[in-house]
């Protein structure tokens, strides 16, 4: 019974640990950024539920009703929802500079691109030139 | 006015910023923002030199009396950090006037003057405010302006730790909401203030345990506490090097405030210490972080990333001061807090000068360069030594003060890890100065020199500081122990 009367809280936790998951399983950049939206709407879940009562109504004040609904976690929320699609917006904005700079946006094929930078920076510091270098693309063919 | 200084201290960079997109000459853009830097600056000593005479300021938002409006108090701590964290802003931006030219092109110069004043906006109002929701709003300014610093760097790479960076802050910042909100739903009062006081009547519900911990595990992201420090180490690289230097010297420190906030106004050092074994993980964290990481300095080929692994470093021996858990222990946090700020600015606008002349941050590159930059990277052993902690830098007042701490407490093992770890950063400076100083010089191109003034200057200041500061230490310690006994006597 307890455990039925609580279910806001219950969908909050399952949402929430969907997106963490999705934010660390997922190699794709923007399913990540799904995820990390999915994440963050589960706290405005958790805030919106937070403030409400049952039966009671939006705080204008009239004699037909005495049991008011907290409409303060509401507006904090309104602020968390703009601060989340900035998130998005920017998060967005940088998978579409890296697809442009990389030419992929799979977090694995990034990172051997950038082993690779970093293979010939290393050898270019131990006194080889670039083009006498071995790159990584090299040796795997 | 005066009255008004704690809101005009936010508001005027953050005034100062929409209006850096119409001053469309990146000339002109740069001294308005330097002009606005310096304006939070003069707010900043006013209002530390007023709450060193009269006590905690109070300013309620809009008149709005706490605790249902936002109320923003400043005491000995955030005035002190206030102080840091604008002076820091304006010295950057001093050297950013010649050294960003080298870095952005023309058309991005009032987008990064504008996210920049955004980021210290965000970074002051987190010190300002004394209501939890008002900081997670700071955070998230200050957060998503440093994202856009950090993307605007050269290398493709600062683009993928931009993003790295977005997704672990915004989890951290988004594990604060659920923190603030959870104590929220038991008290009923965002009020720091408030809180402290109806914490304690709800202390033995599990839900002000979750809180705490959401709490915690989130700032201790932001603030790249070892093992949550993988966004730092390219972040730091990849940007702008005016962007790393402000950086460096001031977001992670804020994000420390706050978690020192948090224990000792809002939760209570004992309850933080009986319901969660704070000491012994931040002493475990401390460690083995300074460690990892100042080993994982000895191996970097990239200068910038090497200081930025020293940063993590540096921010484990904060954390270890602050698991010590005396006022004494306290005074050191903030005090290597404060003076690791003057080490890394310069350092890091040291190297900013390097990549205006050389155009590159790789160790190898600096080979032989000490005959041909030779003030700056004079600037930069000096600051190695600062780090190491020699004597008459400001590393050694709060390496000495970290371990008078330890020895307090007869946690002499501890103190010898340290020691030890010092030797560490022995390792990594020397690195440098073996390649600036004993190695012949790679590439041939004459015109390489010293940056020009308007970088050597900033440098400088910073230089001087970390000696002056080092030597005369009664602004420093003096404020550092008087907000360590505030916090710890109880009065917020």
């Amino acid at each position: 019974m307890n455990i039925l009367g609580l279910y806001n809280y219950w969908i909050v936790v399952v949402l929430m640990m969907i997106g963490f998951y999705v934010v660390i399983a997922h190699e794709n950049l923007i399913k990540k950024l799904v995820g990390l939206s999915i994440f963050q709407t589960s706290v405005f879940f958790f805030y919106i539920s937070m403030g409400k009562i049952s039966g009671a109504t939006a705080p204008i004040l009239d004699e037909q009703y005495q049991l008011y609904s907290n409409p303060l976690p509401h507006v904090l929320i309104l602020t968390a929802i703009v601060v989340g699609i900035a998130t998005t917006a920017m998060g967005l904005a940088l998978v579409v500079r890296i697809q442009e700079a990389y030419g992929s946006i799979e977090e694995h094929e990034i990172q051997d691109q950038d082993t690779q930078d970093q293979m010939e920076s290393r050898l270019e510091a131990y006194g080889f030139r670039k083009k006498h270098a071995l790159s990584v693309r090299d040796l795997d063919e | 006015m005066i009255d008004h200084l704690p809101i005009l201290q936010v508001v005027v960079p953050l005034l100062g910023a929409p209006l850096c997109i119409l001053v469309r000459n990146p000339r002109a853009v740069g001294l308005f923002a330097l002009l606005v830097s310096t304006v939070t600056l003069l707010i900043s000593c006013t209002l530390l030199q007023q709450v060193l005479l009269n006590g905690t300021l109070v300013y309620a938002l809009g008149g709005w009396a706490a605790p249902w409006g936002i109320e923003y108090r400043i005491d000995y701590l955030n005035s002190y950090l206030l102080l840091l964290v604008s002076a820091m802003g304006a010295i950057v931006l001093v050297a950013s006037q010649s050294s960003i030219g080298g870095e952005l092109p023309r058309n991005r110069h009032m987008l990064f003057y504008t996210a920049y004043l955004l980021c210290l906006t965000g970074l002051l109002g987190i010190l300002c405010t004394g209501d939890a929701f008002n900081v997670f709003v700071f955070l998230e300014i200050s957060s998503l302006s440093s994202y856009t610093l950090i993307s605007l760097g050269n290398d493709r790479r600062a683009l993928t730790a931009s993003y790295q960076y977005l997704i672990m802050g915004t989890i951290g910042a988004t594990f604060i909401i659920i923190g603030v909100g959870l104590m929220y739903m038991m008290t009923g009062t965002l009020n720091m203030y408030d809180l402290a006081q109806r914490l304690p009547e709800v202390h033995n519900s599990k839900t002000v345990l979750s809180a705490i911990g959401f709490f915690i595990v989130g700032v201790c992201l932001k603030l790249a506490l070892f093992p949550l420090h993988l966004w730092l180490p390219n972040a730091y690289a990849f940007a702008p090097s005016i962007a790393t230097a402000f950086l460096a010297a001031t977001s992670t420190k804020v994000a420390i405030y706050v978690l020192i906030r948090f224990i000792f106004s809002v939760v209570g050092p004992v309850f933080a210490n009986t319901v969660l074994p704070l000491q012994e993980i931040f002493v475990v964290l401390g460690v083995s972080g300074i460690f990892a990481t100042s080993i994982s300095a000895i191996y970097q080929l990239n200068i910038k990333r090497l200081f930025a692994y020293s940063s993590v470093a540096q921010i484990g021996y904060m954390i270890l001061a602050l698991a010590i858990g005396t006022p004494l222990g306290l005074t050191a946090t903030l005090l290597h807090l404060f003076n690791h700020a003057l080490m890394k600015a310069a350092l890091f606008l040291a190297i900013g000068g390097v990549v205006y002349r050389v155009g590159s941050a790789q160790l190898s590159h600096f080979a032989g360069l000490g005959r041909q930059m030779p003030w700056t990277m004079a600037a930069i052993v000096a600051g190695g030594l600062s780090l190491i902690g020699v004597p008459l830098t400001v590393g050694f007042v709060s390496k000495w003060y970290l371990v008078l701490a330890l020895l307090e407490n007869g946690w002499w093992p501890l103190t010898i890890l340290v020691l030890i770890s010092s030797l560490l950063a022995v390792i990594y400076v020397w690195r440098i100065v073996e390649w600036v100083y004993f190695s012949s010089p790679r590439i041939m191109i004459d015109e390489v020199k010293d940056p020009p003034l308007g970088q050597l200057v900033p440098i400088y200041v910073l230089v001087i500081a970390n000696f002056y500061l080092g030597i005369d230490t009664s602004l420093t310690v003096g404020v550092s122990k008087k907000a360590a006994e505030m916090l710890f006597g109880g009065v917020f």
